[in-house]
């Protein structure tokens, strides 16, 4: 998937969190906060990395501030932020997320 | 060295604070112990005025000096002023190496903080500490090992000599000008002053703080002058609103009311729940909604409770209002209701050792047959964890927690699975305040587990149609959702020890890693 | 229509708790209050600019979080925006079990949704058929094409009442007696029942009112309703207690489903329970009851 543009999605409520992401040229970039991190904070890398891998995203700066989301919030949050960011609309590989 | 719960407990630190590991309960059941009394200035002359001009004038007349250890009360909770009065006059009269035994410390104490730092403050010793002081121990900024002790925890080492108070301070709503005190009337009422009972027979200086004035005698008190040394009248002792709040509106989070319905089912199937039970419960929002539907239910069962404990709010109350409940014995009061309740003949005050000391002939705690707590995390053996928070960082109290989880015949813990990202039902608690031989049942939102040492409750429940599983499931259900969680980095520093009821070390608590 | 979608379509359904498929801390808790129904909602609970956000959430909810025995129902947005051909691509490929069509007014509407969701089942290597419809009438055109719609497809188990869009259709507004709805309801029930699916109340929106709930559920399964679309969770136990039979009428349909296959067995056709003439039109009634009873928890 090719980034487009800046873009963002979710929010800062408890148990979501809010992704913004832009295209870059120098592989994956992870600005990561969160409430839990001391706990869950090296899950959440992983979860990350490995949604940007299944949506085929080798450049990007990421910033994600987590309030608690689990796995897949995070994983929702991040491929609505490239989604946007790529400007894909409709016709989503639902199948390959 | 492994304690009874298996928790290591490093030599040096039980050498440093003069302690054994925890043994398990009961063991030291039949130990005898001398008590020592305080030091008493006697007042025979009939002139003697004991009231001064102001804190300073009580702190120099007391003789304080570096290296003391003063006392307080927690009746006012979050709206107390009289730690932070107290502890600025001591600042601004360059006292240093004072310990702080208070029955609890919140976040209304956090201008303490500063005191930690510049070394006023040395030592600390509370049932829990919240806010800046929790953070402030937490990181490893105060000089000496705190000790967190239950409030039963807290009468032994008092009436032991373990804690040897110099001066006790005791915020009183009213007071006359010989001392008698109250947690009734006044501008800012607390209703009782149960944890105050034990600072005011065993300190050897018993400074008294009031705002409201009233003639002499002010009766009926509920400490008496023949204890107090001095009384200072100040503008404000605290903040009525943060004393006492308005009766709390009943819950509608639906995760609460399970949970509470759930623990009520649960209590009218054991056999304790039966004509003249006897019962405690909490201010939490699933606390009070069991007591809710614990009423309708005794309604429809002809059930009374003979008697309710601990700290109270309007639904107990309402109880004894109704004679549902015979009586009520309290050890401190959470809304106005429960304060005016007082008025109640059958509504008592009882002091913290009559309530869960274990270091006495037998208190109320031990006619518990049921008590409903909550916990911050609990373990699969069911340890349970109520002071520090799952990010490392001190921010709860032990309160009556152990005291009442042993005591009571059937003691019932309330947690919602998962808080944010976090599993409260874990493999291991980050430290153990309450061993999981007291407890005897958890409920979440996903079931309801027994203690498996506790057979028969199991049996009595089995064909009950309740959501039974196991502590294992729970915390199999937990993980499931959140992931597991990575234990937290721990500085090797001991910041705190956890003591249990006995005196025992319960747990260490170490400094947090930046 | 096979047996398997013949049963899936008759499940209970006392209880439909609608939750905003774009709120994480909803979607991952509601089904703990033991809903029938869950209805994720991509419709009205979310905002024009957060459809495509919610799409990824209620995708990777319904991929990942165990619903136990909750069905999983996804309300799309209506065949008048841009949005519903990706909510019914996106609801399919997840894995729901039903789709709930707003704003339904003819058969047409139904026979497009299906074609969509065929594409969908196709796409996606799902087995023809296995995505369930409802179709939420919101009009007055509506409320009269209610026979038609309900025979529109195979896959349809039911219609559901949306008074809010249609008292403003009515040019009235909801009131505490419901009485504007009267009408509706009743149309509603009737063809549900000539059509044989299932009918639905409307939300009922002072959650704080719980005494006024309980009545209006109360007087909904009186007549007839299946069940009731709910907005808080603390509408579920109540729903449940009116919908949970007597002891009295346990035991009667208990007898009537022994007596009715012993009888039929040895080829009587009318005979006598409790003094009452029973026949094998009693039979799914009866059923129905021991149903619900053992969803009450009540029979075991």
């Amino acid at each position: 998937m090719k980034l487009l543009k800046p873009a963002a999605a979710g929010t800062l409520e408890s148990s979501d969190c809010f992704v913004s992401i832009e295209p870059s040229e120098n592989g994956i970039e992870i600005d990561l906060k969160s409430d839990v991190i001391r706990q869950f904070g090296d899950r959440i890398r992983e979860v990350i990395g490995e949604t940007l891998e299944t949506l085929g995203i080798e450049n990007c700066t990421i910033s994600v501030t987590d309030k608690g989301a689990l796995d897949c919030t995070i994983r929702a949050r991040v491929e609505s932020a490239a989604f946007r960011s790529a400007e894909i609309k409709e016709e989503i590989p639902w199948e390959k997320l | 060295m492994l304690n009874a719960v298996g928790r290591d407990i490093p030599e040096e630190i039980l050498e440093k604070v003069h302690k054994v590991p925890f043994m398990g309960n009961g063991h030291y059941d039949g130990y005898e112990i001398k008590k020592t009394g305080p030091k008493t200035r006697c007042v025979i002359s009939n002139g003697k005025n004991k009231l001064v001009s102001s804190i300073r004038e009580a702190l120099e007349l007391s003789g304080i000096k570096d290296g003391m250890r003063i006392s307080f009360h927690h009746h006012f909770r979050e709206g107390d002023h009289i730690v932070n009065m107290v502890m600025k006059e001591i600042h601004e009269m360059g006292i240093r190496d004072i310990t702080l035994c208070a029955s609890s410390l919140g976040k209304a104490h956090d201008p303490v903080y500063d005191y930690i730092l510049d070394g006023t403050v040395t030592g600390i010793e509370a049932s829990g500490v919240r806010g800046k002081i929790g953070e402030a121990i937490s990181r490893g900024y105060l000089k000496n090992i705190a000790i967190l002790r239950s409030h039963g925890g807290r009468v032994r080492a008092i009436e032991s000599g373990e804690s040897k108070i110099n001066i006790a301070f005791i915020g009183a709503p009213t007071s006359d000008d010989y001392g008698n005190l109250s947690g009734m009337g006044g501008k800012n009422e607390c209703g009782v002053l149960s944890y105050s009972s034990v600072d005011a027979d065993y300190a050897d200086k018993v400074i008294a703080i009031t705002d409201t004035l009233v003639p002499f005698p002010n009766y009926p008190c509920q400490i008496s002058m023949t204890k107090v040394d001095y009384v200072v009248k100040v503008d404000e002792i605290g903040d009525a609103s943060k004393i006492a709040t308005g009766a709390a509106k009943p819950t509608t989070d639906m995760k609460k009311l399970m949970l509470a319905r759930y623990c009520t089912d649960f209590v009218t199937k054991t056999p304790y729940y039966r004509i003249g039970f006897s019962y405690q419960t909490g201010v939490g929002g699933a606390s009070i909604a069991s007591t809710l539907y614990l009423a309708d239910r005794m309604r429809g069962d002809g059930v009374k409770m003979a008697f309710g404990l601990g700290g109270l709010t309007k639904p107990m109350c309402d109880l004894l209002d109704e004679g549902l409940c015979g009586a009520l014995f309290d050890t401190q009061d959470f809304d106005t209701f429960a304060i005016q309740n007082m008025h109640h003949p059958r509504h008592y005050m009882i002091t913290a050792g009559e309530y869960a000391s274990p270091f006495n002939k037998g208190a109320f705690v031990n006619k518990l047959d049921f008590v409903i707590l909550a916990a911050l995390e609990v373990d699969t053996d069911f340890n349970c964890n109520v002071v520090v928070g799952s990010d490392g960082m001190l921010m709860g109290a032990q309160g009556g927690h152990p005291d009442t989880a042993e005591g009571a015949k059937c003691s019932i813990v309330l947690v919602p699975l998962v808080q944010g990202r976090m599993p409260t039902i874990r493999d291991r608690v980050t430290a153990v305040t309450t061993p999981g031989e007291s407890v005897d049942v958890v409920i979440t939102e996903y079931g309801i587990a027994v203690n498996p040492r506790r057979q028969d409750l199991i049996d009595a429940v089995r064909d009950s149609g309740l959501p039974l599983t196991t502590i294992e499931e729970m915390k199999e259900k937990a993980y499931s959702i959140t992931g597991e969680p990575k234990d937290i980095e721990f500085e090797d520093r001991v910041v705190a020890v956890i003591e249990a009821r006995d005196g025992t070390i319960m747990d260490v608590v170490r400094q947090i890693k930046e | 229509m096979g047996e398997a979608l013949t049963d899936k379509k008759k499940r209970l359904r006392r209880s439909m708790l609608f939750l905003n498929a774009q709120k994480p801390s909803l979607i991952r808790d509601a089904y703990l209050y033991g809903p029938d129904s869950l209805m994720f909602d991509l419709e009205d609970a979310v905002a024009e600019n957060q459809k495509d956000s919610a799409r990824f959430s209620l995708y990777n909810a319904l991929r990942n979080i165990d619903y136990g025995r909750s069905e999983k129902i996804v309300r799309i947005n209506g065949l008048d925006t841009p949005h519903w051909r990706e909510d019914v691509r996106c609801a399919v490929a997840a894995g729901c079990d039903s789709i709930r069509l707003p704003k339904t007014e003819t058969a047409r509407d139904i026979s497009i949704l299906e074609e969509e969701v065929f594409k969908a089942e196709k796409e996606f290597g799902i087995e023809e058929g296995t995505v369930l419809l409802m179709a939420a009438i919101e009009s007055a055109r509506g409320v009269i094409n209610c026979m038609e719609i309900c025979t529109a497809s195979d896959r349809l188990f039911g219609i559901a009442l949306s008074g809010g869009d249609y008292t403003k259709d009515l040019q009235t507004t909801l009131s505490p007696t419901g009485v504007e709805l009267m009408g509706a309801r009743q149309h509603m029930i009737i063809a549900a029942r000539a059509a044989k699916v299932q009918c639905f109340d409307t939300v009922y929106t002072n959650v704080n009112d719980l005494d006024g709930f309980r009545h209006e559920t109360e007087m909904i399964k009186q007549m007839g309703f299946d069940g009731k679309s709910l907005i808080n969770p603390r509408q579920i136990p109540i729903v449940h207690g009116v919908f949970t039979p007597t002891d009295k009428e346990i035991e009667f349909a208990k007898k009537v489903v022994r007596e009715i296959e012993e009888k039929s067995a040895q080829g009587i056709g009318v005979f006598t329970v409790d003094g009452k003439m029973i026949d094998i039109a009693f039979y799914d009634g009866a059923r129905r009851t021991l149903e619900m009873a053992r969803a009450s928890g009540k029979l075991r």
